[in-house]
């Protein structure tokens, strides 16, 4: 055999071997990419979501109305009115505007939150994972006092001290969220930062704040994204809860509220609870099916099926 | 398992216990407005003695160390403090309202373990078949509904369309006086619709988990042998398989324990199930901080305790972890 330097790349490799090439050198993202436009239930509940996001965001141009006001009978039945096509409430309000507009708080503390968790999980979790030692000591011991507070309680008296705006809500939501991205991302980094091209890196003399947020980061990105969308899930499913209790922004309509609201009349009318409870659901459900898409196409043992 | 060990875990969760008082106290510190008004309760109507007499017993005109020492001391001797709203200790509020919480708690962390077990170990008998697919389907569906809303929904079927079980409560008024096991099988009637609301979404979980940790375990060498020595499907599935697949579940179950407390509060709001969530649903509308706290604090106790059972059957379970420490 010859000194297999001196041998020229295409030498012997059939066009069929060099298409195979071509194809393992795909990036990354794009390679997922193709991976979740393949994903039937992932692409319905991308288009799921886009809908929500959008009748939640122009909804309210379309169908004027406020959410607050009073405008037909109480517990007018969905489909016996035009006006009110879903029925009013216990008050008699308009029930499909209180979905419009409800959506919004909704959506905007869930990204808010799952923002606010991705951003303290990620930092604890990545330098826990990079330094090790003391650092990791101290910050697990922290992430596992958090994993042991109830996390809706914890929430709830957050909420109660601090005044109940969106904002606090989210802060709120994050601050009980984030032992779980931490731990993923602790792990991620303990398993990228032996790897070769960290070392090499270091060997061209890389800081360690350039090697953890530039070489070590965008690597463990992948089950970051899946969990980040998982995350938006709970925020939102969070959120509903809280407003439900009636610990939401008193002045804002959301999905929570309006079942919160209507309960103590459920025997008498179904429906102010269901829809909203139907918005709800959705909406966590697309989310969670964009997320089990991601993981799909991320995950390479699956790509092989 | 050595006594060491046991010693060792017994003492950290105790200083977890610790770390979560003084995380109750900073709370009540860092919350706007004088902490003696805090304390007494917004909406208490707190007269001006009343609040010199919470200065004095908490020791809020001492410096903060002091403060910390006295609540940390306070707690040591089961003083949680007064519940103004409700004139009563905390201790003896909790007291009243934490069998029921326990009781559904365990009774649907077992009902989703036992369901979602089994729905996953079918499952994973054919792995492309219907079953899975409906497991992987429930799960993501299972995931997606707010727990509140499927007790409501629960409740209005059950109390207009199919009136079989009792919709709220823990007891029925005219059986208080019965005898104890009429009086059991009352409250296990009205444990039904709560329990099997809050197991819902854990039991979507413990399908996908349990299938996906059977498949993993039906590939080995062993499963081949004990089928090669003419073990019954039976046998296979769940005596050689479902022992080993059992630690993963083991692990979440612990790992739940925390969120299902979550859920059992919205459960026992909707349900108005007489447990610590209820309390804490009404303590916080009246802003009755003691109550918060002494809730927040027996809550986060009980996920310790259940993080403790849950390392020590870790051990029992595989013998593989009886040694280490």
């Amino acid at each position: 055999m010859k000194d297999p330097t001196i041998i020229p790349a295409t030498e012997g490799v059939e066009p069929e071997d060099q298409l195979v090439t071509r194809y393992k050198a795909e990036s990354p993202a794009r390679e997922a990419w193709r991976m979740f436009r393949r994903n039937i239930p992932a692409l319905a509940g991308t288009v799921m979501l886009a809908i929500i996001v959008l009748a939640t965001l122009y909804g309210a141009l379309f169908y004027t109305g406020n959410p607050f006001e009073i405008v037909w009978a109480p517990h007018e039945p969905p489909g016996m009115t035009p006006e009110f096509p879903l029925g009013t409430d216990y008050l008699g309000r308009d029930i499909v505007a209180g979905i419009l507009t409800g959506g919004g708080p909704t959506l905007a503390v869930g990204a808010a939150a799952a923002a606010i968790t991705m951003l303290i999980g990620i930092t604890l979790g990545a330098l826990s994972g990079f330094y090790g030692g003391w650092v990791d000591n101290l910050l697990m011991r922290i992430t596992e006092f958090f994993q042991v507070l109830p996390a809706l309680l914890f929430a709830m008296v957050l909420v109660t001290l601090f005044s109940p705006s969106l904002w606090t809500i989210a802060i709120a939501i994050g601050v009980v969220s984030w032992p779980q991205t931490a731990r993923l991302t602790r792990a991620e980094f303990l398993k990228i930062k032996e790897l070769e091209y960290v070392t090499a890196a270091r060997a061209i003399g890389a800081r360690n704040k350039r090697i953890i947020w530039t070489v070590i980061l965008p690597n463990a990105m992948p089950p970051l994204i899946v969990s980040a969308t998982l995350t938006i899930g709970v925020a939102i499913l969070f959120e509903a809860g809280l407003s439900f209790l009636g610990l939401g922004d008193p002045n804002v309509m959301s999905w929570g509220l309006m079942i919160g609201a209507n309960r103590e009349y459920i025997l008498d009318a179904w429906w102010p609870v269901t829809f909203p409870g139907l918005a709800i659901f959705f909406t966590v459900f697309s989310v969670s099916l964009i997320g089990d898409g991601l993981n799909d196409a991320f995950n390479p043992k699956l790509r092989e099926r | 398992m050595n006594a060491s060990y046991l010693l060792r875990r017994v003492g950290y969760g105790l200083i977890l216990m610790l770390c979560v008082v003084i995380l109750n106290f900073l709370l009540i510190r860092l919350a706007p407005g004088d902490p003696a008004v805090v304390i007494a309760g917004e909406m208490g109507g707190a007269t001006e003695e009343m609040l010199e007499s919470i200065r004095q017993e908490y020791g809020l005109n001492e410096p903060v160390i002091t403060q910390l020492a006295i609540y940390i001391g306070n707690v040591l001797r089961g003083d949680l403090g007064e519940s103004f709203f409700f004139n009563q200790p905390v201790a003896t509020l909790i007291a009243a309202r934490i069998g029921p919480t326990i009781l559904l708690v365990i009774v649907a962390q077992l009902l989703s373990i036992f369901i979602g077990v089994v729905l996953g170990v079918l499952a994973a008998r054919k792995p492309n078949g219907l079953m899975s697919a409906f497991v992987s389907v429930f799960a993501t569906i299972g995931y997606a509904v707010p727990v509140f809303w499927t007790g409501i929904m629960l409740i209005i079927l059950f109390a207009s369309v199919l009136p079989i079980f009792p919709v709220e409560g823990m007891q029925s008024v005219r059986l208080r006086d019965a005898g104890p096991i009429t009086q059991a099988l009352d409250i296990a009637h009205h444990l039904i619709l709560p329990a099997f609301t809050l197991a819902i979404i854990y039991l979507a979980q413990y399908a996908r988990l349990s299938r996906a940790s059977m498949l993993e375990v039906l590939g080995s060498d062993y499963i081949r042998t004990a089928r090669a020595k003419g073990a019954s499907q039976r046998s296979v599935l769940f005596k050689h398989a479902l022992r080993n697949a059992a630690l993963p579940i083991l692990t979440v179950a612990g790992l739940q324990f925390g969120n299902l407390i979550s859920g059992a509060l919205l459960v026992e709001t909707v349900f108005n199930w007489p447990g610590m969530g209820r309390l804490a649903f009404d303590s916080i509308l009246r802003r009755d901080y003691p109550t918060i706290m002494g809730v927040l604090f027996f809550a986060s106790a009980m996920v310790v305790v259940a993080n403790l059972l849950t390392d020590l059957s870790y051990r029992l379970a595989d013998p593989r972890l009886r040694g280490k420490s």
